[in-house]
């Protein structure tokens, strides 16, 4: 196609646009409410996963071993450790490290107290190796394996604390999938509709551009832009909103509920924005050329 | 340039609109293809515009076989046939100007080429001075020529001419039948279907006869009898 025809199918395609302006605004209006919700589940997903994810990097397992062990079996069992995929860190505790984090922690400033144990440390037995996952899904996996490895006397673990991170973690791609492919399906529904209409108002000239000896691709092109254009906008604004109030939602969040900013550390805006502005285009673009080829393969056979 | 071999079309079973149809027709001539309502002229209009398939037969145009002319390739064929319609078929959201560079829009030619070729062929169809109206602002036989300056533009070597004068008075008939008359006389081969015997006599052209989708003459001018 001559670059004069291409500008011309794309005037042509904005002008059915404005000819159909109520169905246009309402399928921009749809297809706006779709991109601004998929724009704050995303969001929302982003954040939440990241809060699973530090949530995650602190569930450890413990293993300490049994009484007498020598340091040589202590560290074969580290070596084992390090080979498994399930493992994202490890750290050995000494029984003067975990002395002297228990102190710390129970007795506080209290320091007589303490010194009341003088040399005779209490958790002498207590060497172990904390064992941080790259995927507490795995656990249960690790577990096993290291309570059947010799010279292990016992693996403290957090089932409750690993399975409902899976669970939570499993549940927002679920829930998040089926909302995103659920307003797709609804978008490209109400852009076809829209090219539709377009087609029956243009039916006559679209029999004569035929007669005349026009292309397909000539004839579809302008349904094709007006597509794509409705799906443009459509994600446009919605970016436009989610910008805004993204760092405003934030703001007030952190304010009315500080307990939140203990939990989660809220992913900026640019992080956010420089997925969701490719992804909410491609969307908007890709739902407006599907929309309109889907009705123009059912409704002109050109 | 145009030859229909044996060529029937039927849309139900048993009931053929058209039934072992021959005509050949040479280029530059001028026909009138003539019939009552149902006679099949319609049926044949669209057949030579790849509008239809012929359910026998054969037909071919400019040599070529139309059987073989692709989904892909009828563009381009049809670029070689101008069509005009009892009813216009102007787009009536268009001026006069609009309505014919749209046919050279719709073929792809440079925007130079139709500043350049819309007027001339406006001036040709007597309409120079009217190519700001709107259709519904112009007689019936000036929104006709505009049909016909739209079929033409793109230098077609067939005119296919579908009761062009059927929606119009006694004087705007004469009028468009002269038009067709001096584009034939340009070189471009002019088929005009028609049941109009006042026209097609006073003309004094080839005639083929149509009825009930059989040919029933084919004869020129001077032996036509209605």
């Amino acid at each position: 196609m001559k670059i004069s025809t291409y500008l011309y199918n794309v005037g042509q395609g904005l002008k059915n646009v404005w000819r159909n302006k109520m169905f246009s605004l309402a399928s921009m209006a749809t297809m706006t409410a779709c991109i601004f919700l998929f724009g704050i589940f995303y969001s929302l997903g982003t954040n939440f996963q990241s809060m699973v994810k530090t949530a995650e990097e602190g569930v450890a397992v413990t293993v300490f071993f049994d009484e007498g062990i020598s340091q040589q079996r202590i560290e074969e069992i580290g070596n084992e450790i390090s080979k498994r995929p399930e493992v994202s860190s490890y750290h050995y505790v000494s029984p003067e490290e975990a002395w002297e984090t228990y102190k710390s922690e129970y007795f506080g400033d209290n320091e007589k107290a303490a010194e009341s144990f003088a040399d005779d440390n209490p958790l002498a037995n207590s060497a172990n190796f904390e064992i941080y996952l790259s995927d507490v899904a795995m656990q249960s996996t690790l577990v096993s394996f290291l309570e059947g490895t010799d010279g292990v006397r016992m693996v403290n673990k957090s089932e409750v604390a690993a399975k409902t991170l899976t669970d939570i973690n499993s549940a927002i791609t679920i829930v998040s999938m089926a909302i995103v492919v659920i307003l797709l399906a609804v978008s490209v529904f109400l852009i076809s509709n829209t090219v539709m209409v377009g087609i029956s108002v243009r039916r006559e000239e679209i029999a004569i551009m035929k007669l005349i000896g026009a292309k397909d691709a000539f004839v579809r092109a302008p349904f094709v832009v007006e597509g794509i254009f409705i799906g443009l906008i459509g994600s446009i604004i919605p970016l436009g909103l989610l910008f805004l109030i993204y760092e405003k939602v934030i703001e007030y969040a952190t304010n009315e509920f500080s307990f939140l900013s203990n939990m989660v550390n809220f992913i900026p805006v640019e992080v956010i924005f420089k997925t969701l502005i490719p992804v909410s285009l491609a969307l908007g673009i890709g739902i407006g050329w599907l929309g309109s080829r889907v009705t123009l393969h059912k409704h002109l056979r050109v | 340039m145009i030859r229909l071999d044996h060529v029937s079309k039927s849309y139900e079973v048993g009931k053929p609109a058209l039934e072992d149809v021959t005509i050949h027709i040479d280029p530059g001539e001028f026909v009138f293809i003539m019939g009552d309502s149902g006679s099949g002229k319609s049926t044949l209009i669209r057949l030579l515009l790849k509008e239809l398939e012929p359910s026998k037969g054969k037909i071919y145009i400019n040599g070529q076989d139309l059987k073989k002319v692709t989904h892909k390739k009828i563009p381009m064929y049809r670029r070689n046939v101008g069509v005009v319609f009892q009813n216009f078929r102007l787009l009536p959201d268009r001026n006069v100007y609009e309505n014919v560079a749209f046919a050279m829009k719709v073929v792809e030619s440079s925007n130079k080429d139709i500043k350049k070729k819309v007027p001339t062929i406006l001036s040709l169809v007597g309409l120079a001075a009217k190519y700001k109206s709107r259709p519904n602002q112009l007689s019936g036989g000036e929104q006709q020529r505009v049909a016909i300056a739209r079929a033409l533009v793109n230098e077609p070597k067939i005119i296919l001419a579908d009761e062009p004068t059927g929606n119009l008075d006694s004087d705007n008939t004469w009028e468009i039948m002269r038009l067709l008359d001096e584009i034939n006389q340009r070189g471009t081969t002019v088929v005009v279907v028609t049941h109009n015997n006042e026209i097609v006599r006073a003309m004094n052209k080839r005639v083929i006869t149509i009825k009930k989708g059989v040919v029933v003459s084919d004869v020129g001018g001077d032996d036509y009898e209605d």
